[in-house]
This record gives structure tokens, C-alpha cells and sequence, in this order.
């Protein structure tokens, strides 16, 4: 009777899938440009890099955020003592002034109906004990974020039921998805809460168009049930179209105090936008004063440090700093965005078009022996061991095609993802040429399988993997 | 082609179960003293006549020694000049937690206990305070429905922790003021039957050493005792020792892990031990809390499920710096120790002079006093109006006992650590008129306290 609980004996954690694996791979052989060139490249980390030396020199020319003072007087005292649920009020305020920022300003957000928590991570599984019962489903288009599985699922007994989208159109959600993912449920005898997006989407990149969103409103309005809109790439957006958050649709539909709008919620972090995924700040944000009420006494399992609530709201308080810092990063994802995608393109490969997000998702179906998973997987072990590239396998995301892989491209310096866009030419190339190669001499002996192969057959691999990156 | 309507759903969409539950506890007394609190508080200039907080267990007394090290150490609470130190932090969010600190925390761990024991740091894991991991161990431990024995009386703060979002339930062990509420083998073994009586599956023990809200050390014998009922019922052991650092002499403390090193570490692996930096190091707002797990699998599924509740890296990073500091350290357990005794002597005196007698206590943050003798009835009723008159009367905000469920009326949590001596004594001598008054014989005799308020509020305006 001393056996652990089902939750703590299961395998909802998701860490035993081929997501984790490839970060395994990359801890044991990780690439670095002077001790380890030959080493794996990490490339399946959602990290935003790029714009550290902006809030490095903010924090130098802004010693008293760090350093427990408020004009030159130390709050220490009062920050050691703050561990009220509402939060700092200071930093909700700039924090929803930096939300309202990213939007363009078209939406205004009501810091009391904002709840923090220690990441989207503890904000999304919050939104389900919140929002669903153990057994009831949430649907969520496909392809998404991996860590969703364990997020959403694994202690709250929630269910994921998969929307979909295919490359025909390019992953957009269509009225007959939804559809068939609600009957689907059904069928399985879910009863369905709600529907939950990435938008900008993790994997894909892309932004949601208002048509899309139009017709998740339609949906949850019909049925009577929730959206839960993940926004935390939402100042990602690099590119038009420009991000288009669902409380800008819900107010041009005039929906203020409907019923549709108390049962509309979405989630923040800094840890994408402003690249501070160790500090753990998260959000909530509901129209629904019950939901607000709930999730903030839940939030008392995952507060954010007040020590950091303070130096956040220092910093996001600095609007000067935050409409610089919002131009500039974005400009500097947009330059690298274009590096991999010419990069790709070098080596024959397309990725969808896309204009937000720390990544892009890339179109490999061509180099697969066959149109299944396992070819993929094959292909993406390959890319691991032989390419040395770390990068997310399509079917770890559920994607319902077998080829696409999500590769991240603001985690590294620009000479790390140049040596990875050659690699990864070169493998190509020689791939190609081996193809032609077999295509040509139908009738030679067959060749012995590449040494690669037996390497890849022994995945002992069980070494424990931090996994909140995105 | 329309969306249709789905016949099926109900009208309206609800919130969950747990959504609206009120397993969250908050409307209790326990947080109605908070609210009176927070509408009139007490400020020695501005409003003297306020509600005095000693409802709240907090660790005031040395922020002093915790300022004087940031001062001193600014690289605590930066980076350093170089470009990598800054980066490095901000991206951290690995769950295996920073490794400088939980070496830290462990020897700080250590040097609590007087190094009688030692903390592997990989056996650490890191959560945002000792509520989540409270939570989490409970998550880990027991399914839905099954139940934790927990010793009464307890932290109210319990009720939420384990049970809100878990679906576990609480048994109590029932203890008893005649052996100044100590757990014995009798009332271990009568909550077990208790829960198998109600088809209830017991998964584990919680205890709280040093006590919440008694304010004492549970002594050798009694760990020994509870350590070999778990063993016999095969049941897990959780220790929230987050007053550990709080205890008034140095070697009252007994952890379980003595325990567990004298007896080489058999069974061991059913025990687990919470802390946290809240109330050792005044803290509460820094949210850091740990899991010293002596179970393998319990260490892994605890770091997984730790990513719901991480400590911020920031954090991580000045604490570190400030715990491997032994001379820091050292230097802090040891005075932190003497200003609880000193402020524990000064409310008892006050208490005992005023004619209250508490619980003899040794550690934490607060008294555990005895009202009994002014109950008007020995009911949870009595003791809920003799809590409102200190509340409104008397203008102190207390804890109940029957908030944390003891099983004796009459029994209040004072805190004594969350304010200034000056306070302290202005809070002592509004008790003492109050008491004054009771014994006198202006009051009519069914006890109506409300006559003391003017008086008590008179006296509240002379100098101490």
C-alpha cells in the first residue's frame, strides 16, 4: 500500500516521447563553436535570445529594481512580506499596459481581472481545474505545443480531443474540424468544455486570421462552451499580418458583457516575448469575476516571486524601454526568421510562410521514404545523429501529416544557425545523391545499412529533461 | 453551412467542481479576522486604536541581518558586470532547480539541525513555497478520495493544501490538552480505524514539527512512535518542518531525519520532509519552499510535477548566494533564535500576568493560550464569541482553535513575531485591562464584553 498515486505512477508527465528524447540526445553531445563543433545543435528550444542586451542595459541604468529599492529607498522589508494572491499592484498595472502594447493598443485589459502565476505552464493547467471536471475535454487544434499533454492533462484528468488542420490550407481551422473533433468527443463520451489555441500558433508560427477567430466565437458561442486564446508569442509577431488577439474580435462583434465574453480567457508570460522563462511569470486573464475569484486562490501554488514582480514592474513601468524593446525584437526576429527560411531554401527545403513566433515549420515531407510517422521518426533520427540538428519531430506535436518539423531560430548566434543551415545542405545533397544514386543502378547489390542505423536502435535513454521550453 | 446548435449541452456552461467549492477554506474565521484586519488595521501613529494583526505567522524580527548581507553582498541581487550572468539566470528554468542553491539549502538544512544530519542536494526539489509542496507531495502520495491523518490541532492553511484540488481528505488524529496535546499511539491507531470505518484508504501521516499553531517540538520519542506506526500500516510520512529554524534553544529540535540516520535509513523511503524560507528567513514573499524526498520515485515525479510551481531563477540566484554563506549563516540561526525567545518570554509574561496561561512551548512564531476559563459555554460557539469580542472589543485579531480543529474550545493562536515590541506590549496591555475587566465586577454577569472596548481603547491611549 506504500505505491505512489495513479497521477505519480502514469506516464501523463509526456516525458518518455521523442520531444524529450532529442534534448537528450543534445545534453549528451552538445554542440559548442570551440569545445564541441561537431556537437548536436540545439534547435528544438522556443527561446527568444535575441534581445538580452536591451534589458541588460536597462537594469544598468536601473540599479534600484534589482536591488530591493524604490527611488533610492529599500523596499526590501515590504517585498520579503508580499505574498498576497492579487499581486503587486504596480505590476499588474504595467503588465497589462504591456499586453494592451503588443495589441496595438486596441484592447485595454482591467489589471483586477488579471491573475499571476509562475508561468503559462501553472496558468493553463489553473484555467483546467478551473474550467473542466476530471474526464471532460478541452479540443485543441493540431499540430500544438507538446508540453499541452502534460499541461492540461496529467493532474487535473482533463482530456485533449485533437481539431484537425492540415497543410491543404495551410493549418487553418475550419468550421468542419471543429465539427468533427466536438463529435469525436462525443463519441468517446467526453463532454466538451472548451477549445483551447495558440495563437500566434506554437508550432506553426502563424497568426490567426479574424476569419479564424470569428469561427472559434461562432463555435463556443453554438455550444455553449470556452476558449482559452494562448497568446504568450503574441509579441512575436514580426510581420503582417499583425497579431489580431480574440478580445479585439469579441469587441468589434460588440460582445462586452455578453455571456460569450465571460467564457473567453487568455493566457500571458514573459518568458517569450521578453526571453525570462526562468522567472516564471505567468498570467491569466478572464472577464468572468468567478473565473478571476478561483484562479486566483489557486494561484497561491504557483505565485510569482515578489522580488521579481518588483524588477518586472520597474521595467514594463518603463514605456520608453518597452516601445523600444517591442520594435527592436521584433525587427531581430524578423531578420533571423529570414535567415532560416533563405537557409532552407539552400537546401531545397520550404517551411510554411509564416510572421510570428520564435520558430518556423518546416515542409521535409519530400525527404521522407514514405508518407508515415515512421518514416518521419526515421528522418528526424537521422537529422539528430548525422545532421547533428535537434530539432521537433511533427508527430510530438500530433500533427496529422507525417513530414513537418518545428526548428527553432532565436536560441543560437547567427554563425550557429548558419553551420546548421549547412549542415543540414549538405545532408541533403548527399541524400539526393544517394536517392539518385539507388534510382540509377536498380539492379546493384544492395548496400549495408548506414552505421547510423544500429546507433539509433539502442535508446537507452532515460536521463531526466527539464521541459518547459516551448 | 451554420454552426448548429447542440441540443445536448446544458444551458449554461459551469465552472468546475473545484472552481466552486469552498474547500478552499476562505470563508472561514480564520481569514474574517484578516478582513477585520485589513479594514481598521493598527498603526502606532496613525491609527493606535486599530485592529493589532497577531493572527499572522510571520518572522519579523531579523530583517535587519537579512538587509545587512544585501548591503554588503550586491552581487546577490545582480549579475555582474559580465554579459553571459544575467542571460544565464533569465533563461534557467530547468526543474532540477539551480545546483548552487540547493547545496545551499541543504547545508542550510544542516546547520538548522545542528549537523546531526546530513541532506543529499539531489534529493531536493524546489517548489513556490511549502503550500505547493504540500500539494504536490499530497498529488504524489494518495489518489482522490483516499485521506491523510493529520494530528489536531493544525494549520488551517491544511484544509486548502491538501485537500482543494486533490480530492484527498483529511482524518483527524485527535490531541488532547490533558498531555499537552501530544500524538500518542492510541490516537494514531483510533484515526486509522476512524478512516477504515468511513471505506477510507489512508495513504500517509502529516505532521507539522515543530507545531503549528502549538508553537513546540515534537519530542524523540514521539517521532519514534509515529515513525513505527507508518512502518506497520505501510504509509507514508510527511514532515513539514518549516519552523525547524525557529525553535529558541538549539538542540530541542528532533527532525525525522535523526530519526531515520540512527536507524541506518530502514524504511526510510516512506518519509518526506517539507521546508521552506518563509518563516525561518522571513521570506513568505520570495515563494520558496522544498521537497527532501528519502523516496527515489517520489524525487522524480515531485521534480516533474515541480514545473506548475517553479522558483523564480532571480531568486534562486540571491539565495543561493546568501545561504552558502556558513557565516551568514551561522551567525543568523543564532540570533534569529534568541529574538523568538525573547519575544516567546516577553508575550508569555505578559499573558501570565494578565492571568492566561499557554501551552509551554519552544519554537515558532506564536502561543498556543489557553481561554478556556472564560468561555460561556465550553462550545466551538463559546469560542467563536469570545474570538469576535477580541476581535471588535478588544481589537486583536487571534486564531480560533476551532479553525484549526482542535478538539478542545477555548484554545487561541497568538502570533508574537509580526510586529514591534512596542506593539507587542500595546497589544499585552489591551489584554490585560480586558481581563481586568472580566474579573471585576462591572460586567453583568452573563458576560457581555462589549463594555471593555472604551476601556481597553482608553488605555491604548496612555504611553506604555
Amino acid at each position: 500500500m506504500r505505491q505512489l498515486s495513479t497521477k505519480a505512477t502514469c506516464n501523463s508527465h509526456g516525458q518518455d516521447s521523442s520531444y524529450f528524447l532529442g534534448w537528450q540526445e543534445y545534453e549528451k553531445n552538445p554542440y559548442d563553436e570551440v569545445r564541441n563543433p561537431k556537437g548536436i545543435i540545439q534547435m528544438g528550444l522556443a527561446e527568444n535570445q535575441l534581445s538580452f542586451d536591451l534589458l541588460e542595459s536597462w537594469l544598468t541604468e536601473n540599479p534600484d529594481a534589482a536591488g530591493f529599492k524604490r527611488g533610492g529607498e529599500s523596499i526590501f522589508r515590504e517585498l520579503a512580506l508580499f505574498q498576497d494572491y492579487h499581486g503587486l499592484p504596480d505590476f499588474k498595472k504595467a503588465l497589462v499596459e504591456f499586453m494592451a502594447e503588443t495589441r496595438g493598443n486596441k484592447v485595454s485589459f482591467n489589471p483586477n481581472h488579471l491573475v499571476l502565476t509562475a508561468g503559462a505552464t501553472s496558468a493553463n493547467e489553473t484555467l483546467m481545474f478551473c474550467l473542466a471536471e476530471a474526464g471532460e475535454a478541452f479540443l485543441l487544434p493540431t499540430p500544438y505545443y507538446p508540453g499541452f499533454d502534460r499541461d492540461l492533462k496529467w493532474r487535473t484528468g482533463v482530456e485533449i480531443v485533437p481539431i484537425h488542420c492540415t497543410s491543404s490550407n495551410d493549418f487553418q481551422i475550419t468550421e468542419s474540424a471543429l465539427e468533427e473533433a466536438y463529435q469525436e468527443a462525443h463519441k468517446r463520451n467526453l463532454r466538451v468544455k472548451g477549445v483551447l489555441v495558440t495563437n500566434p500558433s506554437n508550432p506553426l508560427g502563424t497568426t490567426m486570421s479574424r476569419s479564424e477567430l470569428n469561427l472559434l466565437i461562432n463555435f463556443i458561442t453554438a455550444k455553449n462552451i470556452h476558449l482559452i486564446s494562448d497568446e504568450i508569442y503574441s509579441g512575436t509577431v514580426f510581420r503582417s499580418p499583425g497579431f489580431v488577439s480574440v478580445m479585439e474580435v469579441l469587441k468589434d462583434r460588440n460582445c462586452d458583457n455578453t455571456q460569450v465574453w465571460n467564457r473567453v480567457h487568455i493566457v500571458y508570460s514573459l518568458s517569450k516575448d521578453l526571453g525570462l522563462p526562468g522567472f516564471r511569470v505567468g498570467a491569466i486573464y478572464s472577464n468572468d469575476e468567478m473565473v478571476v475569484a478561483a484562479a486566483t486562490k489557486m494561484s497561491s501554488f504557483g505565485l510569482v516571486s515578489s522580488q521579481t514582480q518588483y524588477l518586472l514592474s520597474a521595467l514594463l513601468s518603463d514605456k520608453k524601454f518597452t516601445k523600444n524593446y517591442l520594435s527592436e525584437n521584433q525587427k531581430r526576429l524578423e531578420q533571423r526568421h529570414k535567415m532560416l527560411v533563405r537557409g532552407l531554401r539552400k537546401a531545397g527545403i520550404s517551411c510554411l510562410e509564416s510572421n510570428a513566433g520564435l520558430f518556423c515549420w518546416v515542409d521535409m515531407r519530400h525527404l521522407l521514404r514514405s508518407n508515415t510517422f515512421d518514416a518521419e521518426m526515421d528522418l528526424w533520427k537521422k537529422i539528430v545523429y548525422a545532421v547533428g540538428l535537434n530539432i521537433s519531430p511533427g508527430h510530438s506535436c500530433h500533427c496529422a501529416e507525417p513530414g513537418w518539423f518545428r526548428v527553432c531560430f532565436a536560441n543560437m548566434s547567427e554563425k550557429t544557425l548558419n553551420l546548421a543551415m549547412q549542415r543540414l545542405k549538405a545532408f541533403v545533397v548527399d541524400s539526393t545523391a544517394k536517392l539518385n544514386n539507388h534510382h540509377s543502378s536498380k539492379n546493384s547489390k544492395r548496400k549495408s545499412s548506414p552505421k547510423w542505423v544500429f546507433r539509433l536502435l539502442s535508446r537507452d535513454c532515460h536521463r531526466d529533461r527539464e521541459s518547459d521550453e516551448r | 453551412m451554420a454552426i448548429e446548435i447542440d441540443d445536448h449541452q446544458q444551458p449554461s456552461v459551469e465552472l468546475s467542481k473545484v472552481a466552486v467549492s469552498e474547500t478552499h477554506g476562505e470563508d472561514s474565521p480564520y481569514f474574517a479576522g484578516w478582513k477585520a484586519y485589513d479594514e481598521d488595521p493598527y498603526h502606532e501613529l496613525n491609527n493606535p486604536l486599530g485592529v493589532i494583526q497577531m493572527g499572522l505567522a510571520e518572522n519579523q524580527v531579523s530583517f535587519d541581518l537579512l538587509e545587512e548581507y544585501l548591503e554588503k553582498h550586491s552581487e546577490a541581487s545582480s549579475w555582474g558586470k559580465g554579459a553571459s550572468g544575467f542571460r544565464e539566470n533569465a533563461l534557467f528554468q530547468d526543474y532540477h532547480g539551480l545546483k548552487s542553491f540547493r547545496k545551499a539549502m541543504a547545508s542550510f538544512m544542516e546547520q538548522i539541525r545542528g549537523g546531526r544530519v546530513k541532506f543529499d542536494p539531489e534529493r531536493i526539489v524546489l517548489t513556490a513555497g511549502a503550500t505547493a509542496a504540500n500539494e504536490l507531495l499530497t498529488f504524489i502520495l494518495a489518489d482522490p478520495s483516499d485521506a491523510l491523518l493529520v494530528p489536531t490541532p493544525y494549520y488551517p492553511g491544511f484544509d486548502r493544501d491538501l485537500r482543494w484540488r486533490t480530492g484527498v481528505k483529511i482524518v483527524p488524529i485527535h490531541c488532547e490538552s490533558s498531555n499537552n496535546f501530544q500524538i500518542t499511539p492510541e490516537a494514531l491507531e483510533a484515526a486509522y480505524s476512524n478512516a477504515e470505518a468511513m471505506n477510507i484508504k489512508v495513504r500517509g501521516v502529516l505532521i507539522t514539527n515543530p507545531s503549528n499553531p502549538l508553537g513546540a517540538t515534537i519530542q524523540r520519542s514521539v517521532l519514534e512512535e509515529i515513525f513505527d506506526f507508518v512502518t506497520r500500516k505501510n504509509i507514508h510520512l510527511v514532515s513539514d518542518e518549516i519552523y525547524s529554524g525557529s525553535v529558541f534553544s538549539p538542540t530541542e529540535f528532533v527532525s525525522v531525519a535523526e530519526i531515520l540516520e540512527a536507524r541506518k535509513f530502514k524504511d526510510s523511503e516512506r518519509v518526506h520532509i517539507v521546508y521552506s524560507l518563509s518563516k525561518d528567513l522571513g521570506l513568505p514573499g520570495f515563494r520558496v519552499g522544498t521537497i527532501y524526498s528519502y523516496n527515489d520515485k517520489v524525487v522524480t515525479t515531485a521534480r516533474r510535477m515541480s514545473s506548475f510551481t517553479l522558483i523564480s531563477s532571480q531568486t534562486q540566484h540571491l539565495l543561493a548566494s546568501m545561504l552558502s554563506n556558513k557565516a551568514f549563516t551561522e551567525n543568523y540561526i543564532k540570533i534569529n533564535r534568541e529574538r523568538l525567545r525573547k519575544r516567546y518570554e516577553m508575550i508569555i509574561e505578559g499573558l501570565r500576568s494578565a492571568g492566561i496561561e499557554c501551552l509551554k512551548g519552544n519554537a515558532g512564531l506564536f502561543c498556543w493560550m489557553n481561554l478556556s476559563p472564560l468561555l460561556d459555554e465550553p462550545t466551538r460557539e463559546g469560542e467563536l464569541a469570545l474570538w469576535n469580542s477580541m476581535l471588535h472589543e478588544v481589537k486583536l485579531n487571534i486564531s480560533p482553535g476551532s479553525s484549526c480543529h482542535c478538539s478542545e474550545p477555548g484554545w487561541f493562536r497568538v502570533c508574537f513575531a509580526n510586529m514591534s515590541e512596542l506593539t507587542l506590549q500595546v497589544a499585552l496591555k489591551r489584554i490585560h485591562i480586558f481581563m481586568e475587566q472580566l474579573r471585576s465586577s462591572t460586567l453583568a454577569s452573563n458576560q457581555d464584553y462589549s463594555g471593555c472596548r472604551f476601556l481597553v481603547l482608553q488605555v491604548a491611549r496612555q504611553p506604555i
